[in-house]
């Protein structure tokens, strides 16, 4: 009897998770918007952890990475506070993981500033970057 | 033959320019006395220190695995 029970909430959770898994992709879908700007290099990601303007952008792209940076800035206020760290520390390691992550093509910004398109080389970053 | 021509413009060389030296720094001197004082002015801009110098790899590292755990939880602004 124990083990029909235990089998059968076994079965629930797996499906539960089933749901969790199809679920959650779709909630962290980028904004259309944000995704096109990214992809087409009008917007990179910056060594400080938050969006640059990489390109010419018209002024609703602005406002979408304006968002997104208000968003992150928030964000890592509340985990930098969690993880006894600075804004800008939590900020920076943000910006080295959010680099390594950029698809090719995708812009980002070098240690000295400049902008770089992402190749399927690993992207050049800070020495301090994990 | 030609060797005292040259040693004659060697010494020469070695002679001239110290002359000049004596009239830059007469020169300076003069000016100094002219203007009277140096002055020093404040920079205008604020002084930006670049906050980014300070940060410490160790602290990069201890950071990162909690850095990837957020970036992933919220991928949509990422």
């Amino acid at each position: 009897m124990n083990t029909v029970f235990n089998r059968a909430t076994l079965t629930a959770s797996a499906a539960a998770l089933a749901i969790t898994a199809v679920a959650a992709p779709a909630l962290a879908q980028r904004d259309p918007a944000y995704e096109a700007a990214r992809a087409s290099g009008k917007v990179g990601e910056k060594t400080d952890g938050y969006l640059g303007i990489a390109g010419a952008v018209d002024a609703g792209t602005r406002k979408v990475v304006d968002d997104i940076n208000i968003k992150r800035r928030a964000l890592y206020a509340s985990k930098a506070q969690a993880a006894n760290a600075t804004l800008e520390e939590y900020a920076m390691t943000a910006g080295c993981l959010a680099i390594a992550r950029t698809a090719p093509g995708e812009k980002y910004q070098a240690p000295d500033g400049s902008w770089q398109t992402r190749t399927s080389a690993p992207p050049i970053r800070d020495p301090r970057c994990p | 033959m030609n060797a005292g021509k040259l040693t004659n413009r060697a010494f020469l060389s070695h002679k001239v320019p110290m002359r000049k030296a004596g009239a830059v720094l007469m020169a300076m001197l003069g000016s100094a006395t002219a203007a009277g004082c140096i002055s020093v002015n404040a920079p205008d801009k604020p002084i930006v220190i670049e906050l980014n110098i300070n940060i410490k790899q160790e602290v990069i590292y201890r950071l990162a695995p909690g850095a990837q755990n957020t970036i992933e939880e919220n991928s949509s602004i990422f």
